[in-house]
């Protein structure tokens, strides 16, 4: 499939820059991704040295807050988004046999928007009075009056706004339009299905991020009065409008993990997915459901009776697609001729931990018992959990099972499963004692906490120190695999089905010259 | 690398989105310091709108060269439509945002507002308003006799009118379609010249509306959450009414050229699709803004 002429293309610093080459997009993409992984990693440093124990001692109560906003905002925009859209440039064209996305040159833009865009964010730190220190989600009336720093995020989400969007209209256009002949709908792999119902949670909820922020400019420096009750508006109506994208937004990072899962358990169990069709079903109910239950995040808010019932039994509800997919993945290995390399260990882990981070959010649906979780630990343990638990661990489940097909060697399975464990155990260190210390009324967002919370504010503090430093022995797996090793194969794992396993590793540049049939 | 791939089309590597990235980073940090008042700011966000318009005439004009040459087949096409079709979708959210917005406040925040007696007494809700602390509400169109008064705009003036236009324009752009496929030259350019035309006269008469408002209704930005939402909805898409008759300015000039054949012009479709979006964004302007 591969020709000289396919090869050919720009060298050194400009291949990157000008690049409309999926693969190489992709790459820039898991590049950025994993460096701004480590500067809000950095920062989760910061505010867990500060809660190692109880008083002020290494950071000033302002600086404590910029650092929980920026570490929400880098790594929800800047590093599980566009890990994730990496994972799609890299993987979509050759999952679905396309020789590249639909609109190549949109999607260099859609990469280099991120850089410019995350240097907005971090720039906000050296603004006059520091970065906003009201929390990622931006909430009015803190935020119509923080400094200057805010409209250095304000801008700075704009423009990863227009890179969401431009993103997931290329991943839509490419699905819809670029498949081979003979992949229908209903037999793309799962991991194609969720990025397209993804996309389409992003150009629903992202342009309304947009516009909530927008308005928040607006009240700022130019006299509108929206989230200002004087002038007849409600910072409520801040809430809703922000949760309006936020709750879809928990889903767009989720959803490709999913995605993820259902490509790797498979080909280490060793059987086809259970329930395919039932998982494209699940996904897709998953998504429209998203849009219903925004309000779930502001229970204590203020609401009718009939406002706060609708939004609990919504949310509710989300468990049973949710329970479908675990369901599922379950059944896939039941019975099944199962190995654990290191890609099987990350996605049963992520499985495992996402379910948890699940079974919280059940609780925190719970309209009166959320009165009581509300604002404290325990919810920063619940979307921990499921942020972590589920969207991390899969984009290191997703690196580790395509890395042989990126850089043609296998990569050193011992480090691997190093990685996996330590970063296991590390991440439950860190957040599991955070489930009793909101229980017992941790307030979240708080630089400085009562003496009896000491002792798992220590264990917390320990267990993110090992994960952060574990992600060392990634970095240098990756930079070994890219150097060398042994050579893979082109089905790389004994049993994996799919397009992208029929290729040469590593994959040529353009996969597909012809489209190839799908039986 | 550029053209046939087997059976598919790929582009060359391109500078230009690299170079439309730095002057939307220059333009946000330019934004930024403009609102701050530090001084290089409007110097900032100029070089980079100057990069940014720069940018867009050598990427279309690629893509143009390229679309000449007939390099793109149908699968192309396809991805085209689907893009343009996906992005409007996106642009609706963006309003549906606003439109929120303004139910919100009219169905739920007024009349919260209304009923804490303790913290404003005497607040009446109701729509218009400006909020308790707000200046008062007089008639429709009626000149303030105090400082602190203001006056919404009534819809059965120029935003009646500027209805009419729109609406017409609408019509027009669809008979220069009609043109188009006919292979009828003149009908197509007359019509969508007419369409540009319309599309100028609601801008001066949006732009007049606006200026009356300001100087004579006491309608501002700051006129209390009515005129926030009256501007931030009706500028939003003003500006988008602009966006689309430059838009359609430069599809008048290929049309001129010679560019589309009748059944090759996803550049007028894709266009014309936009301006019936922004029309049918104005029609809720028109209902839930200016007249309800």
């Amino acid at each position: 499939m591969s020709t000289d002429h396919h090869e050919d293309r720009p060298q050194g610093l400009t291949r990157w820059l000008f690049t409309t080459n999926h693969k190489d997009i992709g790459t820039l993409y898991l590049w950025f991704s994993f460096t701004m992984a480590v500067v809000g990693g950095i920062m989760s440093l910061v505010i867990r040295s500060e809660l190692w124990e109880p008083g002020l001692q290494i950071v000033e109560p302002g600086f404590f807050n910029q650092m929980t906003t920026l570490h929400g905002l880098i790594m929800v925009f800047g590093f599980v988004m566009p890990a994730f859209v990496g994972l799609a440039n890299w993987q979509l064209p050759m999952m679905i046999g396309a020789p590249d996305m639909a609109l190549p040159r949109m999607n260099n833009w859609s990469f280099w928007l991120l850089p410019p865009a995350a240097t907005l964010l971090v720039l906000s730190l050296f603004a006059p009075g520091g970065a906003p220190g009201v929390g990622w989600t931006l909430y009015a009336p803190l935020s119509t009056r923080a400094g200057m720093g805010m409209d250095f995020v304000i801008l700075s989400i704009h423009m990863l706004g227009i890179s969401s969007i431009l993103g997931s209209i290329n991943i839509i256009a490419t699905i819809l339009n670029m498949r081979a002949p003979g992949m229908i709908l209903m037999k793309m792999p799962m991991f194609v299905w969720s990025w397209l119902i993804t996309a389409f949670l992003l150009l629903a909820a992202i342009p309304v991020l947009a516009g909530a922020v927008t308005m928040l400019l607006t009240d700022r420096h130019f006299g509108t009065s929206f989230f200002d009750a004087a002038g007849g508006g409600d910072p409520v109506l801040f809430q809703h409008i922000f949760w309006f994208f936020g709750h879809p937004e928990v889903y767009i990072l989720v959803l490709p993990a999913f995605g993820v899962f259902s490509q790797i358990i498979p080909t280490f169990a060793r059987k086809p997915l259970f329930g395919y069709t039932s998982m494209v079903f699940a996904t897709a109910t998953i998504a429209f459901l998203s849009f219903i239950v925004w309000a779930h995040h502001m229970y204590t808010v203020g609401m009718p009776m009939g406002g706060e019932l609708f939004f609990m039994y919504a949310t509710m509800l989300i468990a049973v697609p949710t329970g479908v997919k675990v369901f599922n993945w379950v059944s896939t290995m039941w019975q099944g001729s199962m190995t654990f390399e290191t890609p099987m260990l990350w996605a049963i882990g992520g499985v495992f931990t996402f379910t948890m981070g699940g079974i919280t959010g059940l609780m925190l649906s719970v309209t009166p018992a959320d009165f009581q979780y509300h604002d404290t630990y325990f919810v920063v343990a619940h979307f921990h959990y499921t942020i972590i638990g589920g969207s991390v661990l899969a984009i290191f489940a997703a690196v580790y099972y395509w890395l042989p097909k990126w850089t043609g060697h296998m990569f050193s399975e011992p480090l691997g499963k190093t990685h996996f464990w330590l970063t296991l155990i590390g991440f439950n260190l860190t957040f599991f004692p955070q489930h009793f210390l909101g229980l017992a009324g941790m307030p979240r967002r708080i630089p400085d906490y009562a003496l009896q919370f000491t002792g798992f504010n220590e264990v917390s503090t320990v267990g993110s120190f090992i994960t952060i430093v574990a992600q060392l022995i990634f970095f240098y797996l990756v930079f070994k695999c890219i150097r060398g090793g042994k050579k893979a194969t082109d089905q790389v794992w004994e049993d994996a089905e799919g397009l992208e396993w029929a290729v040469p590793s590593p994959a040529p540049y353009h996969t597909f010259a012809t489209p190839p049939q799908v039986k | 690398m550029s053209g046939a791939q087997g059976s598919y089309y790929l582009p060359n590597p391109s500078p230009y989105p690299l170079v439309a990235s730095m002057g939307l980073f220059l333009l946000a940090l330019g934004f930024v310091f403009f609102v701050n008042d530090v001084a290089m700011g409007p110097w900032a966000m100029i070089a980079g709108a100057a990069v940014i318009v720069l940018m867009m005439f050598r990427w279309f004009g690629v893509v143009i060269s390229e679309s000449q040459s007939g390099a793109y087949n149908q699968q192309v096409d396809s991805s085209f439509r689907m893009g343009m079709a996906w992005f409007i979708f996106s642009e609706v959210m963006f309003f549906a945002a606003f439109f929120g917005a303004l139910f919100y406040v009219r169905q739920f925040s007024v009349e919260w507002l209304a009923g804490t007696e303790l913290l404003w007494p005497g607040y009446e809700g109701g729509w218009p308003t400006a909020g308790p602390a707000g200046a008062e509400v007089i008639a429709a169109d009626t000149p303030p006799s105090a400082a602190n008064q203001f006056s919404p705009m009534g819809a059965w003036g120029i935003p009646a009118i500027n209805t009419l236009l729109l609406l017409t324009s609408g019509a027009t752009l669809t008979v220069a379609h009609w043109g188009l496929r006919k292979g009828n030259r003149s009908q197509l350019i007359i019509w969508l010249a007419l369409t540009v035309v319309l599309g100028i006269s609601f801008l001066g008469f949006q732009a007049f509306e606006y200026a009356h408002a300001y100087s004579e209704l006491g309608l501002t930005l700051k006129a209390g959450v009515y005129g926030a939402t009256f501007f931030m909805l009706t500028g939003f898409h003003g500006f988008h009414v602009t966006m689309g008759v430059i838009m359609l300015t430069v599809i008048l000039v290929r049309c001129i050229k010679g560019h589309f054949s009748a059944d090759h012009h996803f550049a007028f479709e894709g266009v014309a699709w936009y301006w019936h979006f922004v029309d049918v964004v104005w029609l809720g302007l028109f209902v839930f803004v200016y007249w309800l």
